[in-house]
């Protein structure tokens, strides 16, 4: 129904342009128009809805602007909802605000469609030529090395140093800690969680023994028991199942 | 046709930009600006009636012969000259907001438009058609854009008391300066 947005990595940051919608007010004149709906009377639940879908489908949930006022829309069919007592002077319609901007953009729009006709009845006629203006050429720079220096000092200053983080790849040893644990019951009937794993454990380690254990209570070789929160884990072997 | 006029034709003729009267009475500076004012109508009168192709537009408070509309497409298909770009709706929008509230700051117009408007106003600014007027007060003194002389070119007004009124539009809506009493 529309074509992409197109997206523009623009100095100032990260604009999508729509050929179709210049922003999220936009969108939203152009759905209360389509439905004939009044602006003063906003039904705010279904056109939040309808916003939603059509940000879902243009793709313009990326673009901050859009789903600011998707959040906004959903606050206000949420203040909606909520009860409020009769004769309550003090409540204040929670649309007004979003009414008061939809009615400056709707004139702002008009005012587009003035300027946009005014300019193409202006570009309907030539003037004389294509002399541009001559740009004023730049003022010489006034400069001297120890100037340039300093400021390339101060540039020099700005650039952060990397961040450089060495990576050790340590993959969990699930097996090596199952064999351990086992062997471990073979002995004992019951384990402390330091009995497996050491003083000085290090993650990797500490994850593997974990997991193992999970993995063993599933199967039914162990029970797991912690008295109560933070406690040392209890491993403690079951007996055997009869085989059926 | 006075001497005066014809001197003016042929000034206007050699300029590419609207001059305004003051300008073109530089050119013959006994002659007063009541004279020059007269020769401007003699001028258009001359150029307004079926036996021209330009004629003498009043534009960016000052005057420019252009080509008369009818010829346009023609012209156009030949190369002889193109169209100015189309302003995209984001400009329009941002030029609308600055035309109306100048001088205004850049978050006044991203409150109005909902949407971030940074980049439009630089390209506005690199077009000529805004620019920076003074720095506001409050926080970070904020540049404040107004339109200029090339706005008024572009969209072929002759000053900026040709926009619409905001009475007169079909919205009616709080006045752009506060200050204004009602």
């Amino acid at each position: 129904m529309t074509p992409p947005p197109v997206a523009v990595q623009d100095g100032a940051g990260f604009v999508v342009e729509l050929e179709e919608f210049s922003g999220p007010l936009d969108l939203l004149l152009h759905l209360i128009h389509e439905d004939e709906l009044d602006i003063t009377d906003l039904p705010v639940a279904k056109i939040a809805d309808q916003f939603l879908a059509v940000i879902n489908e243009l793709g313009l949930n990326q673009a901050a602007d859009y789903l600011e006022m998707a959040a906004r829309l959903l606050r206000i069919k949420a203040q909606l909802l909520l009860p409020r007592r009769a004769g309550d002077d003090e409540w204040e319609d929670p649309r007004a605000e979003l009414v008061r901007r939809l009615l400056e953009y709707q004139q702002i729009r008009e005012l587009v469609d003035w300027l946009a006709r005014a300019a193409a009845r202006r570009a309907e006629q030539f003037g004389r030529g294509f002399a541009p203006e001559p740009a004023a050429p730049p003022a010489e720079l006034v400069i001297d090395l120890n100037d340039l220096l300093a400021a390339a000092e101060r540039v020099i200053a700005l650039i952060p140093e990397p961040v450089l983080h060495r990576v050790v790849p340590r993959p969990l040893d699930v097996e090596g800690a199952t064999a351990k644990i086992e062997a471990l019951l073979a002995q004992r009937e019951e384990l402390a969680w330091r009995d497996v794993v050491g003083e000085r454990a290090e993650t990797p380690e500490v994850l593997s023994v974990f997991i193992a254990l999970l993995e063993l209570a599933r199967r039914g070789a162990l029970r797991l028991r912690q008295p109560e929160p933070f406690s040392p884990i209890v491993i403690r072997r079951e007996p055997p199942r009869e085989a059926a | 046709m006075s001497p005066l006029a014809k001197l003016l034709e042929a000034a206007l003729f050699a300029a590419s930009r609207p001059l305004t009267a003051e300008e073109l009475a530089t050119l013959e500076p006994g002659a007063g600006e009541a004279a020059v004012r007269a020769a401007l109508d003699e001028l258009q009168r001359r150029y307004a009636g079926e036996d021209h192709g330009v004629e003498l537009a009043q534009i960016a408070q000052g005057w420019q012969f252009l080509t008369r509309r009818e010829y346009a497409e023609t012209i156009e298909r030949a190369q002889f000259a193109l169209r100015t770009r189309r302003l995209s709706p984001a400009a329009l929008e941002t030029l609308a907001i600055v035309a109306y509230r100048q001088p205004v700051g850049r978050l006044e117009v991203e409150e109005i438009r909902g949407v971030d408007s940074g980049a439009v106003l630089d390209k506005l600014l690199e077009r000529g058609l805004v620019e920076i007027v003074t720095r506001g007060e409050g926080l970070g003194r904020p540049l404040l854009y107004g339109t200029t002389p090339q706005f008024l070119e572009v969209l072929g007004l002759r000053d900026l008391d040709e926009l619409p009124r905001l009475d007169e539009l079909s919205v009616a809506l709080r006045p752009p300066a506060p200050a204004e009493p009602e």
